[in-house]
């Protein structure tokens, strides 16, 4: 452990001995910080008052089941080529069926890095639809908006995109509102903030009185954020601070933002475990919808229960800690996952499983 | 997924940019920022450039963030 770590957790105890709280619960919501927590030991350093809560920031984790079936029955269609993501591909739909399982059955899947090379294959195969698998959070919409930007520009027909994006103060909202789980502060993720600025997190410490800070990745990041969010707390106050200051500015990429909302409108959205969420989703303005790959499909998406035993739901919210789960670590592992919790790599019960810091 | 990595802008060619990312050369789409420049430090996510900081304003702000750590 570093000086300077020692030094802010010196600095951390007393004010945590000082709040009257038993608990204080600390929520992350983004993958990356809950693999940096997880990874770090952060968890066995702080005093035990504080608890770290990982929320629901792995954008595969929160699509719901229903958008799993519908992603893997467009697959099924002749003529198309899916891309994706690497992380979605595994993620088991309602009937354990997988896009994994579609692609060794010989459907045309493809992963991808960058949005814009599903654009550069639908000029490359002009008989084909290609589709790609807009899941992603604030920092990734950008991207995929600009690439149905170059369709436009290029004239490229065949590309579609099956809509999944999520914005991510909306389910912050509604985390602060289920008392159940009780969250004192927020760490902020640091990358989507870079897109959305400050601004979008403030009524959750004006409105609701909950401390928010910026946090960037690294070990220290962190438990600077936690100083931050433990002094707001011993202060009595709610504010929004940035301690991810090298690349979080106060007003965010507006250029990005401009971009994102060219193409995308607001609009209702389910997630896994935390169902309908107003206006946390994203989907495409009206003269972009033809290019919803969800239209070609001839019939409407149903909308299927959560897989039975598979807890991810309340693992999402922070209810419970995946060892909590009856199936983890013995029936549900990476190699052989039954929620997507497990499948993606920032997956909580798959952070859980790797760091076994249960 | 959020996952985003620094690097170094080595050339601009209208909406990319070849970018050094501890010596590995990239390209990256440039589209989503306003006026970067040869020397930039731009933050890289899924192939696209989501924010940048001038040479000396990378500078300074690092530094300035890392006194900010020790003092505390
Ligand atoms: S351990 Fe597996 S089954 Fe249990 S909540 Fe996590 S992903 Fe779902």
């Amino acid at each position: 452990m570093s000086e300077i770590i020692k030094e802010y957790i010196k600095k951390i105890s007393p004010i945590c001995k000082m709040l009257e709280e038993k608990e204080i619960s600390f929520m992350e919501v983004c993958g990356t910080h809950t693999m940096a927590i997880s990874k770090s030991g952060i968890r066995d350093i702080l005093p035990e008052k504080i608890r770290l809560i990982s929320g629901p920031g792995c954008p595969v984790c929160v699509t719901s089941p229903g958008d799993i079936d519908g992603m893997i029955k467009l697959s099924d269609l002749p003529d198309v080529i899916i891309t994706t993501f690497g992380d979605m591909i595994r993620v088991p739909g309602s009937n354990r069926n997988s896009l994994e399982i579609k692609k060794a059955d010989g459907a045309d899947i493809r992963i991808i890095y960058n949005p814009v090379e599903a654009v550069d294959m639908a000029e490359k195969n002009s008989d084909k639809k290609v589709i790609f698998l807009a899941v992603g959070f604030e920092t990734t919409v950008p991207g995929i908006a600009s690439a149905i930007i170059e369709a436009e520009k290029r004239k490229t027909e065949n590309f579609f995109i099956y809509p999944a994006n999520k914005v991510i103060p909306p389910a912050m909202r509604a985390l602060v509102m289920d008392k159940q789980i009780g969250i004192k502060g927020f760490i902020c993720p640091g990358h989507v903030s870079v897109i959305t600025g400050a601004n979008p997190y403030r009524f959750l410490a004006e409105d609701y009185g909950i401390p928010c800070v910026i946090a960037g990745f690294e070990p220290l990041d962190i438990i600077i954020s936690i100083y931050k969010l433990l002094l707001q707390l011993h202060e009595k106050r709610a504010s929004v601070e940035i301690e991810y200051s090298p690349w979080v500015r106060p007003e965010g990429n507006i250029k990005a933002r401009d971009i994102i909302y060219k193409i995308f409108k607001e609009c209702d959205a389910v997630w896994r475990g935390l169902g309908v969420i107003p206006g946390s989703g994203l989907s495409l303005k009206e003269e972009y919808s033809y290019r919803d790959g969800r239209k070609l499909l001839k019939e409407e998406i149903p909308s299927v229960p959560e897989t039975a035993g598979c807890r991810c739901g309340e693992v999402l919210k922070g209810l419970i800690r995946p060892p909590e789960c009856e199936l983890f670590g013995h029936v549900c592992t990476p190699v052989n996952p039954v929620g997507p919790c497990m499948v993606s790599s920032e997956g909580s019960c798959s952070v859980y499983y790797k760091y076994s810091d249960g | 997924m959020c996952l985003a990595i620094p690097g170094k802008v080595l050339e601009i060619n209208g909406d990319k940019g070849l970018i050094d990312i501890s010596g590995m050369k990239v390209e990256t789409f440039l589209n989503l920022l306003e006026d970067v420049k040869i020397g930039d430090y731009i933050l890289i996510h899924a192939g696209f450039a989501i924010e940048r900081l001038p040479e000396e304003e990378a500078m300074e702000r690092f530094k300035l963030f890392k006194e900010m750590e020790i003092l505390g």
